[in-house]
């Protein structure tokens, strides 16, 4: 097997202020390979963006990338380069969409201008085929008269043509990998399906991998080849989508499934998984799921549990993987509640 | 969409020329009031000489059409001035129109060289210190623009004038051009001539002005560095230097527009005192000798230019902020 487009082994990005640590991303590993989509999921505070931004090597201080970590992509450390190095892969050949296509550009140049610089500041290109390219590119993301589109602001594009602006911007370069954060949320339901299907087609286009940071298991059954569940800063289950959909095997992973709303069940209640992700200042001993775990037992405080195989390419941090006959004992099912209460 | 905002800007520009001539207006009044009714009067003041007798200078007040009651003497100073004609200067014996002539450039030459000085200095002060925040080289900066920021101008202006021109003579004392050389000089001895007056008077107003800009500048790109486009703009492998000098600068630039507008009057009234310590024959130097000897005219024509720079520096100030800022153009 030759070597996966990016590896992440053992990725710990902490902030440090004073003597307390936030342990935000603790110890995160897995690969993209050539081509395919691969899906971080996980709620607020799981440490599933501030993974995305240690790729590109994002993070400002007082966050840090810890020493032990690293981040491998074509063969080459990335933790390892010069800042110099790092800002030609940046934009180039990693390239990153965000959540708020709004605020993500800058509102006094042109989106035009916007996507141009990228081609000006990494390749040679003049001033006139930079700016022939943006035009080329936001074609590309299905704009309609984008020769007229490049020299409007942001303010006067729509949401959803923001977003293919963004997209336009990230892909002008035909990066290998593009890391896209939440790229949907901040969208219309009908957008969104267009934005997904537009990633899908440059991605066929283009042959690039796509890294999909999202909390939206909907979003991730339409496009992702593997999924990577996070929660408390680690990864707690890694498989291929369609092994996830059929045996998710951690806790956490089977609340995220029944939380989600769907159209053939009743659906005058939503699932909620009870409590909060705790503060990454302080994550509980053992397992840093057991509060909010209707399976928890006394070896889930003392024992950290590791990432189990649970299958063929699936791997679960649940000490259940062990103990399989404790998921039928005498468990009381997620608490279920009216949605509108939630 | 193009051609209804164009309209909108022409309106604006014709709206707000209107309130500026009312503004004058109400100024001049106010001016031609109260240095009327101020102690004194241009023969009272100037002319302390014992041979005058009381009877001439009452004969000279009649002549100037000082005895007159004050509405009367209103309405032919406006008549006057609504024909271009601002009256003769009592102490400097000229037209104050010939008098403002040579001043005005003077202080446009002071002023303008200061203000440039002042914003590129103070803004490129502030990216560096912004750059990289609560670092030695932005305190060390911040302390300097606090220390020049807390100056009385006059003080400054003493100061430079002891370091530069008295212990360090390397510069004139006071005046524009030298007294008496300048006229014998070639046009290459004369410009050095301009500049070498020009200089510490120019720096000291500069130094005043782009302490505060500084501040200012600098609180306005630590506001927008956290910025999403920000992230953005970096993540698109743009150097540091890029992301401070395009992405940041142009979007902190916007409110420091406005500071340019109030600084004209700033500039203009700071000249004042600064005028006044290096001699230098601008308007605030001739106004400050025009109240000195209570001359109404030249006093009450140049606080109309006074007036007309300060609302028309505003109405600058939204037209340049119109340019910098798109989401205002559109509207």
């Amino acid at each position: 097997m030759t070597d996966p487009l990016l590896s992440v082994s053992d990725l710990r990005t902490y902030f440090h202020d004073g003597e307390v640590v936030a342990r935000a991303v603790d110890g995160v590993s897995f690969d993209v390979a050539e081509g395919e989509t691969v899906a971080v999921v996980g709620e607020s505070g799981s440490g599933k963006s501030v993974t995305a931004l240690s790729i590109l090597r994002l993070i400002r201080p007082p966050g840090r990338i810890e020493t032990a970590s690293s981040i491998r992509f074509q063969g080459r450390e990335l933790l390892q380069l010069s800042d110099g190095e790092m800002r030609t892969i940046r934009g180039n050949r990693i390239a990153m969409i965000f959540q708020e296509p709004m605020s993500a550009l800058n509102p006094v140049l042109t989106v035009g201008e916007q996507i141009a610089e990228v081609v000006r500041v990494h390749t040679d290109a003049s001033r006139h085929d930079a700016w022939e390219r943006a035009v080329e590119m936001l074609a590309l993301t299905g704009i309609s008269a984008p020769r007229e589109r490049a020299s409007e602001y942001p303010h006067q594009l729509s949401g959803g043509m923001r977003q293919r602006v963004m997209i336009a911007m990230a892909l002008v370069l035909k990066p290998a990998l593009l890391i896209a954060d939440e790229p949907t949320t901040a969208l219309d339901v009908t957008i969104q399906a267009q934005i997904l299907e537009l990633l899908q087609r440059l991605q066929e286009q283009l042959g690039m991998a796509v890294l999909l940071i999202t909390h939206d298991l909907g979003v991730v059954a339409e496009v992702a080849d593997r999924v990577v569940v996070m929660y408390g800063g680690e990864v707690v289950e890694r498989a291929t989508m369609t092994e996830l959909f059929e045996a998710p095997q951690h806790p956490y992973t089977e609340g995220l499934m029944s939380a989600m709303p769907r159209l053939d069940r009743d659906a005058e209640r939503l699932v909620t998984i009870p409590g909060v992700v705790p503060p990454s200042t302080a994550w509980p001993s053992g397992c840093r799921f057991r509060d909010r775990c209707s399976y928890a037992w006394d070896r889930c405080a003392t024992e950290h549990p590791p990432l189990y195989p649970v299958g063929d390419e699936h791997e679960s941090r649940c000490h259940l993987a062990v103990e399989p006959l404790r998921r039928s004992e005498s468990h009381t099912p997620l608490t279920v509640r009216v949605g509108a209460d939630s | 969409m193009e051609l209804a905002g164009r309209r909108s800007v022409v309106g604006t520009v014709v709206s707000r020329l209107l309130q500026a001539i009312i503004v004058v207006a109400i100024v001049t009044t106010i001016v031609f009031v109260l240095i009327h009714i101020a102690p004194g009067d241009p023969f009272t003041s100037a002319m302390d000489n014992p041979n005058v007798t009381e009877a001439m200078r009452a004969r000279w007040r009649a002549m100037y059409g000082l005895d007159q009651p004050l509405l009367e003497q209103y309405v032919r100073y406006l008549s006057n001035v609504a024909r271009g004609n601002f009256g003769w200067s009592f102490s400097m014996h000229r037209p104050v129109i010939d008098v403002l002539k040579d001043a005005l450039p003077n202080t446009l030459l002071l002023a303008g060289t200061a203000l440039v000085l002042g914003f590129a200095g103070g803004i490129g002060l502030a990216v560096i210190q912004a750059t990289r925040p609560g670092s030695r080289t932005d305190r060390t900066l911040g302390a300097g623009s606090m220390f020049f920021y807390a100056m009385p101008d006059f003080w400054l202006a003493l100061m430079m004038m002891l370091i530069f021109a008295y212990w360090l003579p390397w510069f004139p004392v006071a005046g524009a051009v030298d007294p008496v050389m300048h006229e014998y000089m070639g046009p290459l001895a004369a410009l050095a001539d301009r500049l070498k007056h020009l200089a510490l008077p120019a720096i000291t107003l500069a130094l005043l002005s782009g302490a505060a800009v500084a501040r200012y500048q600098r609180a306005e790109l630590l506001r927008v560095l956290p910025d999403d486009f920000v992230r953005t703009a970096r993540a698109k492998g743009l150097s540091e230097r890029r992301v401070m000098w395009v992405h940041v600068l142009r979007n902190a630039l916007i409110p420091t527009i406005s500071l340019l507008g109030l600084s004209l009057p700033v500039l203009f009234t700071g000249a004042v005192f600064i005028e006044r310590v290096f001699a230098w024959p601008g308007m605030g130097w001739v106004i400050l000798n025009g109240v000195a000897t209570r001359d109404y005219p030249l006093v009450t024509a140049g606080v109309i230019v006074a007036a007309a720079t300060v609302t028309l520096g505003s109405l600058g100030a939204d037209l340049l902020y119109s340019v910098a800022d798109p989401r205002i153009r559109g509207r």
